[in-house]
């Protein structure tokens, strides 16, 4: 059975791509035959992610419109053999595909994949219609502030409103130590704010641009906290139960200590 | 001094955490309260439905609103009571 997973956020920039390759990169290391939609079109990102932007040569509107089959248009990865992207147009804008073309598309990628991920767009307009218009659950990613947990709010309303109840939630870029402090929500707080099952908290990471600067997701990196929260997503995806990473409150020794300013 | 014991004993001013999530809190009210008409029509024949096992009311001058407040949303509803059912 294929899954159609769209990730979505509201607000932009909050890291949809980041997640949408680290989590193909992930289940691909697993061995799940993955695919990556990018619905991005007119801001294509998730080649430059995964270090294929130089591999393109067909993209999703060549597709949608007809001009050739799917299959020409997949770019496969370098190292994962199981993952492959499907990169949109950088010179069309989002009404160049429309709901009813990325249904009919999902069901054909489903007869070859495990996993369809579709990285969405920011906003509420066409382009996210469009999106989630396939999808058999939706990936809310919102970060620890609260203009991205409003505009998650609203997503969760709209995903509501198109029929798709099966939504989880990944907040990415906590700051622990600033968890610590009491300065920064934490995953219990929006989890209790949004009402929505939370199955990722990524910490803010600088592996992430790094490994962005190289094209290789950082879920590859052994050494890197982000990368081991990426594959625990990936881990839960698959239906592994596994715990959360915990960033502790501060004790009260602690507390003392940065009272005094020790 | 008092502010230092208090740091140690972690009950200083509010965190900007506590402060961010009481915001959330409410401004999530107000943008869920936003419901359509329809939702509004649900709730309307939703009301009366349960009420009228209770007692018979005049449905023509009810009136149901989401009052916005400051930092609260309240369901008003003014319904006419004409007869009340034998208990
Ligand atoms: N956990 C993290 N730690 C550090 N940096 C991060 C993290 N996640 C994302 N970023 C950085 O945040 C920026 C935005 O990420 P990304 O492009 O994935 O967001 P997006 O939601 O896809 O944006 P858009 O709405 O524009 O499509 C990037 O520069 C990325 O490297
Ligand atoms: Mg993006």
């Amino acid at each position: 059975m294929s899954e159609v997973i769209v990730i979505t956020s509201g607000k932009g920039g909050v890291g949809k791509t980041t997640t949408t390759a680290n989590l193909g990169v992930g289940l691909a290391m697993r061995g799940k035959k993955v695919v990556l939609v990018d619905t991005d079109t007119g801001l294509r990102n998730l080649d430059l992610l995964l270090g294929l932007e130089n591999r393109i040569m067909y993209d999703l509107i060549d597709v949608t419109e007809g001009r050739v089959h799917f299959k020409k248009a997949l770019v496969r990865h370098k190292k994962y053999e199981s993952l492959f992207l499907l990169p949109t147009s950088q010179v069309k804008d989002k009404s160049a595909v429309n709901p009813e073309q990325l249904v009919r598309l999902c069901n054909d990628l489903r007869q070859e994949f495990d996993y369809v991920l579709i990285d969405c767009p920011a906003g509420i307009e066409q382009g996210f219609q469009t999106a989630i218009a396939a999808a058999d659950w939706a990936l809310v990613v919102t970060m620890p502030e609260i203009s991205a947990v409003r505009d998650a709010d609203k997503i969760i309303g709209e995903l509501g409103r198109a029929d798709k109840e099966n939504i989880k939630l990944v907040v990415n870029r906590i700051r622990p130590q600033m968890v610590e402090k009491g300065d920064m929500l934490d995953m219990d707080d929006i989890n209790d704010i949004l009402s929505i099952e939370c199955i990722g908290q990524i910490p803010d990471d600088e592996k992430v641009v790094t490994s962005t600067n190289r094209g290789e997701p950082v879920i590859s990196l052994d050494d890197s906290q982000a990368g081991q929260a990426y594959r625990n997503v990936v881990g839960r995806i698959c239906g592994e139960d596994i715990p959360f990473m915990t960033f502790p409150k501060e004790s009260f020794f602690q507390r003392l200590r940065h009272a005094l300013g020790m | 001094m008092i502010n230092l014991l208090m740091k140690i004993f972690g009950k200083s001013e509010r965190s900007s955490r506590e402060i961010a999530r009481d915001r959330l809190k409410v401004v999530l009210i107000h943008d869920r309260a936003n419901v359509s008409p329809e939702v509004m029509d649900h709730l309307r024949s939703d009301i009366i439905r349960v009420i009228s096992n209770y007692m018979e009311i005049n449905q023509r001058d009810m009136e149901i609103t989401l009052a916005n407040d400051e930092d609260s949303v309240a369901l008003v509803a003014n319904i006419p009571v004409s007869k009340m059912k034998h208990a």
